[in-house]
């Protein structure tokens, strides 16, 4: 098992979105971008974001906190930490009172547009590897590799 | 019986207090006491379960194994009524006693109900603030058309805006000059009242209920200004007091709440208290407290958590911070409520259509905000007073409906990012 991070590096980020578009598709029910954006209904929304004041642009998702706020604010139960330390929520168990908007020091989870209710990084759980990071074309996203352990 | 860790309150403090310990340690012996009879749920559910947002089994605030999970133990529907903090030792409702190492005090709060004349135990008047509460009013408005709401609290205006989508008549009765008074300001208190009346419901202010009328059921209400309203229910959401009648015969100190260190401890050695029931420091307040709020009581049970292992910890950044929505209008504050008028602080606000931003500044820190409208990021202002961040260089931006680091400008910008997204953040694989 190893540890990730994932770093953003604003001095290299193009302000380009192209993780946002990325996300959307790694978030689809189809991974394709084309039916992502097109087709599927309704569309996926992404739980990355870049922040812009041009020239000066970064992307910012969800830091996965050692000590999660979002999980403490959660009145529902939907916020948790799973066993690889990622910070997922249970939009079954939402009811959107944004109590962990209210509390995320990075300002890092979305709304659906849809649903209302809030969205963040999953660092896409269950595929491969993060999208955003993969389709970064100039690595101002970079996975890091932290720590080996074998089993 | 003897535990090295006894909780009593199965609710957001006791269970942060569980999960705590439990990170770090597997072996301890663990109960958690309960007057309730319910697995964990969240009081702050029962609004959206009386709506139909989510079905019963969403109430519970953790999965079922949950306990078993934790390994820890538990007397749920069982009360505790007493403490003999020299023996160790806590009294339980059936004259059983468990001894502790380490005890939590997580009790939460209990409503208060205002003196009103001919106020007895009618079947038709309610609290809103557990589970049999709840499931009580759903029971009664099967078969009521009118209700009276006491209280222009959150707790009030959620329960009557459920009712109002119920198609129940509902009207609030209201002491103060505008709803919510003591959390928001008035340009938000105003905004809310709007919604409530589009929505069909009366909000009767600077008055209240001074006599009630019928036997078995209340059937009438007499407000002080003499108005009668009829009803076929009774809400009372005046407000919710610490619950401490457990510590009634020790020598805990109790002020309005129990009053705790930042460790979480009581004045008594080995026992700790969090949650409604206890008053803490609010560092933007600048004294202790009582903050009847789900985050404060959970990261409180933490942190009395790792100090009962033995492992220090301390709870420095405690403040008023609520989340709302009334009918889809969304806000979020936090830190001190503060008037547009203010000399004592520099406030800074814009309103636009729904949209609404306010910080009250005091020497360029933000000691309170109000975020309306547009409620993404609204934690970074969180942060900002947390770090105790001056922002005058940056406050008109503070303003902007998009605001986000990018606005905060180097250096602090990556002060605040530097460590966990500069340097990224841990995910297993
Ligand atoms: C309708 C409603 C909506 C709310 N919405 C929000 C919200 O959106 N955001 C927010 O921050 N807060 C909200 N709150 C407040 C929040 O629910 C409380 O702050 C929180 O529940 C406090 O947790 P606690 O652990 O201190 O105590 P409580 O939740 O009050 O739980 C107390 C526990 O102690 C047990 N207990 C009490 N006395 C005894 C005894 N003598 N012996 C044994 N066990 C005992 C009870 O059974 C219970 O398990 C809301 C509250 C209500 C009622």
């Amino acid at each position: 098992m190893a540890k990730i991070r994932v770093i953003t590096k604003p001095e290299v980020c193009m302000g380009c979105h192209l993780c946002e578009v990325w996300c959307t598709v790694a978030h689809s029910r189809s991974k394709d971008i084309i039916k992502a954006f097109m087709y599927e209904q309704p569309r996926a929304q992404p739980r990355i974001l870049v922040e812009e004041d041009l020239p000066e642009t970064f992307a910012l998702q969800c830091r996965h906190c050692e000590e999660p706020k979002c999980v403490a604010a959660c009145i529902a139960g939907a916020m948790y930490k799973d066993e690889d330390g990622v910070v997922l929520h249970d939009e079954s168990k939402c009811v959107a009172c944004y109590s962990c908007i209210m509390a995320c020091p990075y300002g890092a989870i979305r709304i659906n547009l849809e649903t209302k209710k809030p969205l963040k990084c999953d660092l896409c759980k269950g595929l491969d590897y993060p999208y955003c990071v993969m389709k970064c074309p100039n690595n101002a996203l970079e996975v890091v590799v932290e720590a080996e352990e074998f089993v | 019986m003897r535990y090295d860790f006894v909780v009593i309150g199965n609710s957001a403090g006791g269970i942060g207090c569980v999960e705590a310990i439990r990170e770090k340690d597997r072996e301890s012996s663990v109960l958690v006491i309960s007057a309730e009879k319910y697995h964990a749920y969240s009081r702050a559910l029962i609004p959206y379960y009386l709506d139909g947002k989510i079905d019963f089994e969403r109430m519970y605030y953790r999965p079922p194994d949950f306990y078993e999970k934790m390994n820890v133990d538990t007397k749920l529907g069982v009360k505790a009524v007493g403490i003999d903090v020299e023996a160790k030792k806590v009294l339980l409702e059936s004259g059983e006693s468990v001894e502790y190492d380490k005890l939590l005090i997580a009790t939460g709060g209990k409503p208060f109900i205002p003196p009103m004349e001919g106020l007895a135990e009618q079947s038709n008047v309610f609290t809103f603030l557990k589970m049999d509460d709840v499931l009580a009013v759903e029971k009664a408005i099967k078969d009521a058309k009118r209700v009276v709401v006491l209280g222009g609290g959150i707790i009030g205006l959620m329960a009557s805006e459920v009712l109002a989508k119920k198609g129940l008549e509902v009207k609030v009765v209201e002491l103060a000059d505008r709803v919510l008074a003591p959390v928001v300001d008035e340009i938000t208190s105003r905004r809310v009242e709007k919604k409530f009346e589009e929505h069909g419901v009366e909000i009767i202010l600077n008055n209240t209920i001074a006599k009630v009328v019928g036997d078995e059921r209340v059937e009438k209400v007499v407000l002080r200004d003499g108005r009668e309203l009829e009803t076929d229910m009774l809400i009372v959401a005046v407000g919710v007091v610490p619950n401490v009648e457990i510590v009634k015969d020790t020598p805990i100190k109790v002020n309005r709440g129990i009053v705790v260190n930042r460790k979480m401890e009581t004045s008594v050695k080995d026992v700790y208290a969090c949650g409604d029931c206890a008053e803490i420091y609010d560092f933007i307040f600048g004294a202790n407290r009582v903050l009847p709020l789900w985050p404060t009581a959970y990261t409180g049970g933490r942190i009395a958590g790792f100090n009962m292992l033995g492992e220090e910890r301390e709870y420095t950044l405690a403040t008023s911070m609520n989340a709302m929505h009334f009918f889809d209008y969304y806000i979020i504050n936090a830190g001190l409520n503060v008037p547009n008028d203010s000399e004592e602080f520099e406030v800074i606000y814009k309103q636009e259509g729904d949209s609404y931003r306010k910080f009250a500044l005091k020497d360029g820190r933000i000691a309170g905000f109000i975020i309306a409208g547009k409620m993404e990021r609204a934690g970074i202002f969180l942060r900002l007073m947390e770090e105790e961040i001056d922002v005058s260089p940056f406050k008109d931006k503070l303003l902007k409906d998009d605001f986000g680091y990018i606005d905060i400008p180097e250096p602090i910008r990556w002060e605040l990012l530097e460590e966990k997204v500069k340097l990224g953040v841990v995910r297993e694989i």
